[in-house]
């Protein structure tokens, strides 16, 4: 029996992930206690129990929702602020130190210091929100410097409007980096959303979960909100990618 | 009022491309523009279109009168069709079927929907000149627009281009003399010492 190209590609793929499975119950085996390393399976188990429970849901929806807040507005803030950015030189030369102090800020020292004037609740907003800010901006001026300056010229000659020309010239220009942006940045914001949580300790949370997790030494517990991270986040990246994806077309007309 | 260029001049990096040109424009009609490669030609539309500043000189009659253009390069939306680089720039009245009369006219009927992408380069550089010619505007710059046409092509796109602009003023850049004549030029200019 002969496979496709990406038939075999997905068979790859797959092969790769029960490999590591494999590896992780093996090592798992060796160790031999479930108090250091639980074994996939396990893991598994527990979060399939977890699933049970509307507790799991609550905190899976309410870290959901403050993650997501958070990046949609870094989305948005960070798109309009270099928006103004590729329209003045100033706002560009202003905004650089913020967004290069944002960037190489370790996550925890923004944390220990947002608690001080945030709410636990919405630390997780606020902390989602500055890993992504700086991502957003940096691509999305990428982008527009990318902008094709003899359309651009085109465009000035054949006197089309503004908001036409940002749509027909730099809606395209930017949309490979807006993209690439939101690879980086979704598994980012999961991240530092969940470690701000741990740090934060908010109720209903996965972060305040995995923490509770922790003090009760309770390993395969950590491992299922670990693994029911992961695939939240990995089911977050695809489906805003589907709509950025659904959006370009919208709007670029490919 | 036609259009007056006095004492023109840019250089580039020290290098002077036009030296004190002057010459004037007719209202409508072709005006051929010949020179060798490098000699400015394209400088010159650039400057007369407010593409580039001129370091020395003047042009007159050239307030509220609106450009359109066949570049060197193309300058289409690659993964936009025909029709949606076209509309582009008309105005709301215009039609799709009026635009994709004037695709028919180029020879690229049944076209319309077809990512510029998936163009041959001949086909492409008809959707820039229809674009230009369906664009409103008063003077029509064309920048070896028949570059990569053959014989049969380029005099069909000639008529079009006679039938839909020949009341504008048109600024054909070519290297072929014989083009400027099928276009009925009214005038010759220059550029580099070279040409009629």
């Amino acid at each position: 029996m002969r496979l496709s190209t990406t038939s075999r590609k997905i068979l790859i793929r797959a092969l790769a992930v029960v490999f590591w499975l494999g590896v992780w119950q093996i090592a798992s085996m060796i160790i031999g206690q479930e108090i250091l390393l639980v074994s996939p399976v396990r893991a598994a188990k527990t979060l399939i129990d977890l699933m049970g429970t509307g507790a799991f849901w609550q905190s899976v929806f309410s870290s959901f929702g403050r993650i997501l807040l958070g990046f949609a507005l870094a989305a948005t803030l960070g798109a309009v602020l270099a928006a103004l950015a590729g329209l003045s030189r100033a706002v560009r030369v202003l905004l650089e130190p913020l967004m290069h102090t944002v960037k190489a800020t370790p996550v925890a020292s923004f944390v220990i210091l947002a608690l001080i004037f945030i709410r636990s609740t919405n630390l997780s907003v606020f902390i989602s929100f500055l890993m992504v800010l700086p991502i957003m901006y940096t691509n999305v001026l990428a982008g527009i410097d990318a902008a094709d300056r003899e359309l651009l010229e085109m465009a000035r000659v054949f006197r089309i409007g503004p908001l036409r020309t940002a749509r027909s010239v730099y809606l395209s220009a930017i949309y490979p980096h807006f993209l690439s942006a939101c690879t980086l940045a979704l598994g980012m914001c999961w991240k530092a959303g969940v470690a701000a949580e741990v740090i934060g300790f908010p109720r209903h949370s996965i972060g305040g979960a995995l923490y509770l997790a922790k003090l009760n030494f309770d390993t395969p517990d950590i491992f299922a909100w670990t693994l029911a991270v992961i695939l939240l986040s990995v089911g977050f990246e695809r489906l805003i990618l589907a709509l950025t994806r659904l959006l370009g077309r919208a709007l670029g007309g490919e | 009022m036609p259009v007056s260029i006095r004492g023109l001049s840019k250089s580039f990096d020290g290098k002077q491309v036009l030296e004190n040109m002057s010459f004037e424009l007719p209202d409508r009609g072709v005006v051929a523009i010949e020179g060798r490669s490098g000699a400015g030609k394209t400088t010159l539309l650039n400057i007369l279109m407010g593409l580039l500043p001129p370091d020395g000189g003047t042009i007159d009659g050239l307030a509220g009168r609106r450009f359109t253009a066949v570049f060197q390069e193309d300058r289409l939306l690659e993964n936009w069709s025909a029709l949606k680089n076209i509309r582009l720039v008309c105005p709301r009245a215009v039609t799709d079927a009026e635009i994709a009369a004037h695709l028919a006219e180029t020879g690229l009927a049944g076209e319309e929907k077809t990512p510029v992408r998936a163009l041959s380069g001949g086909m492409k550089r008809r959707v820039a000149l229809v674009r230009a010619v369906i664009a409103p505007g008063d003077i029509l710059v064309l920048d070896e627009p028949f570059r990569g046409l053959d014989e049969a092509t380029r005099s069909a796109v000639i008529r079009y281009v006679l039938k839909r602009a020949g009341n504008r003023l048109i600024l054909l850049v070519t290297h072929d003399r014989a083009e400027a004549g099928a276009m009925n030029a009214l005038m010759t200019i220059s550029i580099g010492g070279e040409g009629a």
